[in-house]
């Protein structure tokens, strides 16, 4: 009835970026604040020292810089962008959106520019809308971020959740190519399980440590393994697994289930702590500048968070 | 209809689940033992254990009745019920 345009091409990552604040906070310095420990935040969360947004740093800044940073990686200057993708869910100010900013501050002309709120899955979400745009059309190359800024919706006060949140941004430039260099986002909620992550009196992220923990360590492997099946990958043939850095034992935990005994785990959270929809891509980013993940690695990401929800999809590293 | 486990059943039965997550020697759980201050182990290994119980007794341990287990002997009385 309309003509639409045919495009039989795939759509793949060409470059990844990230920028983390400079204001290293460590377990010591969170000893002074709250009764806690060095001990206790690493046999519990997995994490020795988080980066915490200074002043200047905010969600679009974060995202200016991880995103210009991917540009610059990928060669591409701003007009090759068509579209642009932020994944956050701590940005202040709902209006005006966030990717606008972004995009107008990096000299993308007039993209498509549009936020996604699928908190800490927020990237793979992000990564999946990038990928079927461009697989139909929509866009040629997009430029998806996950930005957050947790540490201004974190009670310095309540020692089970200071310890875990932090702040950062990561991003990743999608664009058409021959082969199908993204699979299949396998997303899904659970929505009846809302009051398991929230905003305690609106202000304060606040989550139900152990469901959360039963929730994440018996249920998601499957969404894992699901999206590997559907690119028909096998987990043998995994060079890493990057799921979302929420804390270091359900990292562990999925992991070892999934039948990947030589994949590499991402681990970044022990430097990095828990930074929502920016915590994949970010450790994507610097374990590819590490050289942990040579050109062509076959990568399995999975994101879980508030709502419920989760996404997961496989990659393959520029 | 469910299998009914003996408490010596049980008890064997966590002690192997709780060498397996937290590494605790298995003889060491015995039911006076409480987990956080006897047995030093977390809520989120609490977890764990808990899922390997369900499995290995074929019973439900929800969260909010896995916060009132604070003993082995506890975890044995409620997987009997």
């Amino acid at each position: 009835m309309f003509h639409v345009p045919s495009t039989p091409g795939g759509a793949s990552i060409r470059a990844f970026g990230e920028y983390q604040p400079s204001n290293v906070v460590t377990n010591a310095d969170l000893e002074k604040r709250v009764e806690t420990s060095d001990e206790w935040i690493q046999s519990r969360v997995g994490i020795r020292e988080r980066r915490i947004a200074g002043p200047d740093d905010t969600v679009a800044s974060m995202a200016i810089a991880a995103g210009g940073k991917a540009l610059a990686t990928g060669g591409m200057s701003p007009e090759d962008i068509d579209l642009v993708i932020v994944a956050t869910c701590t940005v202040q100010d709902q209006i005006p959106n966030t990717a606008a900013t972004v995009a107008a501050a990096l000299g993308i002309s007039a993209p498509g520019a549009f936020d996604v709120n699928a908190a800490c899955a927020g990237f793979c979400y992000a990564l999946g809308l990038a990928s079927d745009a461009v697989r139909a059309g929509s866009a040629r190359n997009v430029l998806v971020i996950g930005s957050e800024k947790l540490s201004e919706w974190v009670d310095w006060d309540d020692r089970s959740t200071c310890v875990i949140f932090a702040d950062g941004a990561g991003a990743a430039v999608v664009s058409a190519s021959e082969e199908h260099g993204i699979g299949p986002v396998v997303w899904g909620s659970s929505g009846e399980r809302a009051d398991k992550i929230f905003l305690r009196e609106g202000k304060y992220l606040y989550q139900e440590g152990q469901a959360v923990f039963r929730w994440t360590t018996t249920e998601l492997y499957k969404v894992a393994l699901e999206a590997l099946e559907r690119a028909g990958v096998e987990p043998s043939e995994l060079t890493a697994f990057v799921p979302h850095q929420a804390n270091l034992r359900i990292v562990e935990s999925i992991a070892r289930k999934l039948g990947a005994p030589r994949a590499l785990v991402a681990r970044d959270i022990v430097t990095a702590g828990n930074t929502s929809s920016a915590s994949i891509p970010l450790a994507l980013s610097r374990m590819v500048e590490r050289g942990e993940l040579p050109s062509g690695s076959i990568v399995l990401t999975l994101g879980f968070g508030a709502g419920l929800v989760y996404a997961a999809q496989v990659i393959r590293v520029p | 209809m469910a299998t009914e486990y003996s408490e010596q059943d049980i008890l064997k039965g966590l002690g192997e689940i709780i060498e397996e997550i937290v590494g605790t020697e298995a003889s060491e759980v015995t039911p006076e033992k409480n987990f956080v201050d006897d047995l030093d182990i977390d809520s989120l290994s609490m977890v764990e254990i808990a899922v390997a119980a369900q499995d290995k007794f074929d019973v439900e341990i929800p969260d909010d009745q896995l916060k009132d287990l604070k003993t082995v002997q506890d975890v044995v009385t409620f997987i009997q019920k």
